[in-house]
């Protein structure tokens, strides 16, 4: 299971600008390097990131082969309500993870 | 007798260089820093070199030497992507394992309590086998002799998990070797090989790191080389890695061979290190470049 780690802060106010970061493990393999008896080691990377707020998309990132391992990408919002915001990233090999942090919005 | 350390990567095993160096992770700075190693060498035969240890209110951790962005990476523990590899351990620590079936917390209960200032003072005399060991050598006694399950191997990510897990716990203590006389010879043995000249290069751990601390060699800054962040993150590396690890690095740097992982020669240069570093604060998991 890929760990991830989310900061959001747990209250806001309405019309508040949110910073967002998340970091998750990946070790983004390139796709580049060759591995031990000189055999490329195929590519393994995280390949979009989503996050969405009460259901609607405002944040998106394509990732590709240059991305170091772990990404941690960071973003702001602007808080407009309670509610729940969601983090999926997805790549290579069936790659799929998933967070849910809640906010309180007055 | 020391072999050619040149076609080796740190796990000792021949490597092909892959045909975009600057693409490979890691590969064309691990090159640059074996050259410039080589360049230091070559300053270092031209002047004479006393070594000294470094005063103790000198003395600073590799962190105060790192750019801002690293800085803010290690402080904050949800950028710090070596607390990803602590959230592994820690799920390590409560799961059931092995023939007794128990949990390391089963007999520990709260790491928080239990393993607060642990590593701070390994590694330490085990009567048992009449030596050394490390916290990841405790850590696989607990494994063999305790829950009757395999070993971890060094440098695997659950190794590397749980020991960061315990030494999390004791981030912010002091570095406080224990006053006991029979790691003496052994912490001894240490010194003697940070100080004696080995390698293709005739370089000695204290040229750089006692000697020459401050000075960049090409982009990198000399640090004092304290072990005060183990298990970290290095960028580097792309990955957490332990402290045997980093000096396998260097050694590869000075063209020697490196020594097996769990070798007694690095635990004794543990040993030093953790003496040399005594009193200084654990960031356990660090970030390093
Ligand atoms: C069945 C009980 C038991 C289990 C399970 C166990 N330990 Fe231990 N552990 C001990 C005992 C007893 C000691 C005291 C030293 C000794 O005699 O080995 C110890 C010592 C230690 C120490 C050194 C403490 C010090 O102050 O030096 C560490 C670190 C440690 N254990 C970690 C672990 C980890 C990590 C696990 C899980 C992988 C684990 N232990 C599982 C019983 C256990
Ligand atoms: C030619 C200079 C040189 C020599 C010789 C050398 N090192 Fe290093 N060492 C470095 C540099 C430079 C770094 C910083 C990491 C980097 O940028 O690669 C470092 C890092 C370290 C660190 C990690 C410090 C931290 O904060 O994480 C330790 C510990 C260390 N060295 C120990 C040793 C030991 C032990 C030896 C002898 C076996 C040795 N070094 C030999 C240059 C050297």
């Amino acid at each position: 299971m890929a760990r991830a780690l989310i900061n959001v802060p747990a209250k806001a106010k309405r019309g508040e600008i949110i910073a967002i970061k998340t970091l998750i493990s990946h070790h983004m393999e390139s796709g580049f390097r060759v591995g031990p008896m000189g055999v490329m080691i195929p590519r393994d990377i995280i390949e979009t990131f989503v996050c969405t707020y009460n259901g609607e998309e405002i944040f998106r990132a394509s990732l590709y082969q240059a991305i170091a391992a772990n990404p941690f990408i960071t973003f702001n919002t602007v808080a407009i309500a309670s509610g729940t915001l969601e983090f999926k990233w997805t790549g290579d090999n069936g790659f799929s993870a998933t967070e849910s942090v809640n906010i309180i919005v007055e | 007798m020391k072999r050619a350390g040149r076609g080796l990567n740190e796990h000792g095993t021949l490597v092909t260089p892959p045909p975009h160096p600057s693409l490979a992770s890691g590969g064309g700075s691990r090159l640059r820093l074996a050259a410039s190693f080589g360049c230091l060498a070559y300053v270092m035969t031209c002047f004479a070199i006393s070594a000294a240890e470094i005063p103790q209110n000198e003395r600073r951790s590799s962190y105060a030497d790192m750019a801002r962005d690293s800085k803010a990476m290690q402080d904050d523990d949800t950028a710090n992507p070596g607390m990803l590899s602590v959230l592994d351990g820690e799920a390590l620590w409560k799961a059931k394992a092995g023939a007794v079936g128990k949990a390391c917390a089963d007999c520990h209960g709260d790491a928080r309590a239990s393993m607060k200032g642990v590593s701070a003072r390994y590694p330490v005399f085990e009567p048992k086998l009449s030596r050394p060991i490390n916290i990841e050598q405790r850590i696989n006694l607990c494994r063999t002799e305790q829950q009757k399950a395999s070993p971890f191997a060094f440098e695997s990510k659950d190794m590397l998990a749980l020991s960061a897990y315990v030494s999390l716990q004791s981030r912010g203590q002091p570095i406080a070797p224990p006053d006991d006389q029979r790691l003496a010879p052994f912490r001894e043995t240490g010194r003697t090989l940070f100080n004696q000249r080995q390698g293709q290069l005739n370089l000695s751990c204290a040229q750089c790191h006692d000697d020459n601390w401050g000075k960049r060699l090409a982009a990198n800054i000399i640090p004092q080389g304290h072990p005060n962040g183990y298990p970290l993150y290095r960028l580097e590396w792309q990955s957490v890695g332990s402290l045997q690890r980093r000096l396998r690095n260097c050694m590869i740097g000075m063209r020697a061979e490196a020594y097996e992982y769990g070798a007694p020669e690095y635990v004794a240069m543990e040993l030093y290190l953790m003496w040399r570093a005594r009193g200084m604060t654990v960031e356990t998991p660090a970030v390093r470049p």
